[in-house]
């Protein structure tokens, strides 16, 4: 059995590595025993700006230290960070402010807290923001890995964690994890599975369910939703002819939505979905929730046959 | 209810937070045990509500905008017989009336979806208004948070509800100086808060918010309040009835151990 962590602590070792650098600053909205800031505080109370319970200020906040030579880490639910869009889209985005924006507990992966908590449209709307990265990692190690890397972005980013634990997929393989790159964890020839986040593990069981009925998959990590790794996609597009995207998150506008606006003007092959059929969750389980929204490994190998038939 | 049965009623409500946190080994009791005095006293002295009849157009409404502390919310409803003792087990569990946070979808008596922060006196604002339209002479009471009202949000409705002179509009403000992370002295220091109130324009008062008999007096007060929004600003303890949750930043949002619930239950005077 593999080790299994949070991506929020991967976010939370990694501003820690980054501490060295004296223009890394960190904004907390009273949830960074949460979001793991909290150690990155411990040890630097005085690089660490408490904002209250006040997301929208905490965004501006971050902006103006950005404008003035800092490196601003802010972080919260991501269903709160969500108060700030508006911050995010006119005082962050359009002047290309590098404000780096972690949400975690994102997803219906973080469970019990219920509807109210679980964001599933986070990724959707930051991705329609010019000059925002997007990122949805699956596991500690790419976590840390990508969250090193924001320094030398020089533009604004938001990146979802999640808070319960999952499989980690990387452990020695830090090299190989790029803002912007997709990663190969499995590769097939009949479907390719494009997944993020806590859906990359449920996108591996389900390779191994078809592999042994005779499917040959495809699994990638596109932790990064934008800029989105098109050449990667056109690739698999033309080796497999079928795609399934998944992801932890409205069927709306996310992965799934990223990858099918591409592919429509390149190359229109069959693809199917796998995400929150537009409704809110409700209070249970990690795992009862990914069951109740259809987001587990049988739904995703489901999604991997419908998708090869529809192959002409 | 006289004074002696609120403080009873309040009792077998702290006695159901420690079991639904404990049951569900998730959730905020401290937030719970500090507002549970001031929800029975609302709901067994004055709301206007009727538990067999939840929806009831013209009842008074009562917004719990702090909505992690649902726990207190849902072992009022209990007791008022919105919903049984039974519906207490469902809390956080899957499917359950009592989810993480109130919910108005899936509990009833419960007016208002919350478990964001700040967003509850602005609804209470339109409630209260509606409540005016109709020519009714029903009330909205909300109820937020201390670090709740670091939110702008909530400054944004108090400027308002005072601009339209809304008497009907009554708010508690549970102010048991800790919030999620810490205190609120290390978090964000709120300075005079009763001054900031009184300077937006509302009806102020300051009251032991654990003295049964402070707080039934001070509702009211608030009720005779009518040509501007009140508000009460109830001195709290965190954690309030359980010892080792009193005062104590860790019980925000963390489940008791058996051992702990075992020691919480004879506090409480539950015999073993
Ligand atoms: C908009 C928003 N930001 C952050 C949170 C996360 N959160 C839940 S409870 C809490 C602390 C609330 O403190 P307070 O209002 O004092 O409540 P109480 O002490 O009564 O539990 C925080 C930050 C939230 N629910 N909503
Ligand atoms: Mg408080």
């Amino acid at each position: 059995m593999s080790r299994m962590a949070a991506t929020r602590d991967g976010y939370g070792d990694a501003l820690l590595a980054l501490a060295g650098n004296p223009k890394v600053v960190v904004l907390e909205a009273d949830l960074g025993k949460s979001t793991k800031s909290l150690h990155f505080r411990k040890a630097h109370p005085e690089r660490t700006v408490s904002c209250g319970i006040g997301e929208q200020n905490m965004l501006l906040v971050g902006a103006g230290l950005a404008s003035s030579g800092y490196i601003p880490f802010a972080s919260t639910f991501a269903i709160f960070t969500e108060r700030a869009f508006e911050q995010m889209r006119n005082g962050v985005a359009r002047p290309n402010l590098a404000v780096h924006l972690c949400g975690s507990h994102g997803g219906t992966h973080t469970g019990t807290d219920g509807s109210s908590a679980q964001s599933i449209e986070d990724l959707a709307i930051y991705r329609t923001l010019p000059n925002v990265v997007v990122m949805h990692p699956c596991d500690d190690v790419s976590t840390k890995a990508l969250t090193m890397q924001l320094p030398e972005l020089g533009s604004p980013s938001y990146m979802r964690t999640a808070r319960n634990k999952t499989p980690v997929l990387y452990d020695g393989r830090e090299s190989e994890i790029k803002i912007g790159k997709g990663i190969v964890v499995k590769e097939g020839t009949d479907v390719a599975i494009i997944a993020c986040g806590v859906l990359v593990h449920e996108a591996m069981v389900a390779a191994e369910s078809l592999e042994s009925q005779g499917v040959s998959t495809t699994v990638v990590d596109m932790h990064t939703l934008k800029p989105l790794d098109t050449e990667l996609i056109d690739k698999l597009a033309k080796s497999c002819g079928a795609i399934v995207t998944a992801e932890d998150h409205s069927i709306i506008g996310g992965l799934g939505g990223a990858v099918a606006e591409h592919l429509i003007t390149t190359n229109p092959i069959p693809m199917e979905r796998i995400g929150v059929k537009d409704r809110f969750g409700e209070s249970a389980g990690s795992d009862e929730m990914l069951e109740m929204m259809e987001l587990k490994s049988q739904h995703i190998s489901d999604a991997a046959k419908k998708a090869i038939a529809r192959k002409v | 209810m006289n004074i002696t049965e609120l403080e009873e009623m309040a009792r077998k409500c702290r006695v159901e937070i420690c079991k639904m946190v404990h049951r569900a080994q998730a959730g905020h009791p401290g937030g719970s045990l500090s507002e549970i005095d001031i929800l029975c006293a609302l709901y067994g002295s004055r709301l206007r509500v009727q538990p067999d009849n939840p929806d009831w157009e013209d009842r008074d409404r009562f917004i719990l905008s702090k909505g992690h502390a649902s726990p207190g919310m849902y072992a009022v409803l209990a007791e008022m017989g919105f919903i049984s003792h039974a519906d207490l087990e469902t809390y956080r569990v899957k499917g359950g009336v009592c989810q993480g946070h109130v919910d108005m979808k899936w509990c009833p008596g419960v007016d208002f979806s919350a478990g964001s922060l700040g967003m509850g006196l602005s609804y209470g604002m339109g409630c209260a208004i509606a409540a005016k339209l109709d020519g009714s002479s029903r009330n909205a009471y909300v109820m937020v948070g201390d670090g709740e009202i670091q939110e702008g949000s909530i400054w944004e409705a108090a400027m308002a509800a005072a601009h339209h002179e809304l008497g009907n509009l009554k708010l508690f403000l549970d102010c048991n100086r800790i919030q999620n992370d810490d205190f609120c002295e290390t978090q964000m220091r709120m300075f005079d808060i009763p001054a900031k109130w009184n300077s937006f324009g509302w009806a102020v008062k300051v009251i032991d918010g654990h003295n049964m008999s402070e707080i039934v007096s001070a509702i009211e007060w608030m009720d005779s309040i009518t040509d501007k929004p009140a508000v009460v600003i109830a001195n709290t303890v965190k954690g309030k009835g359980v010892s080792y949750m009193e005062d104590n930043p860790a019980f925000h949002g963390a489940a008791p151990s058996d051992e702990q619930l075992a020691i919480a239950l004879s506090e409480l005077g539950v015999n073993a």
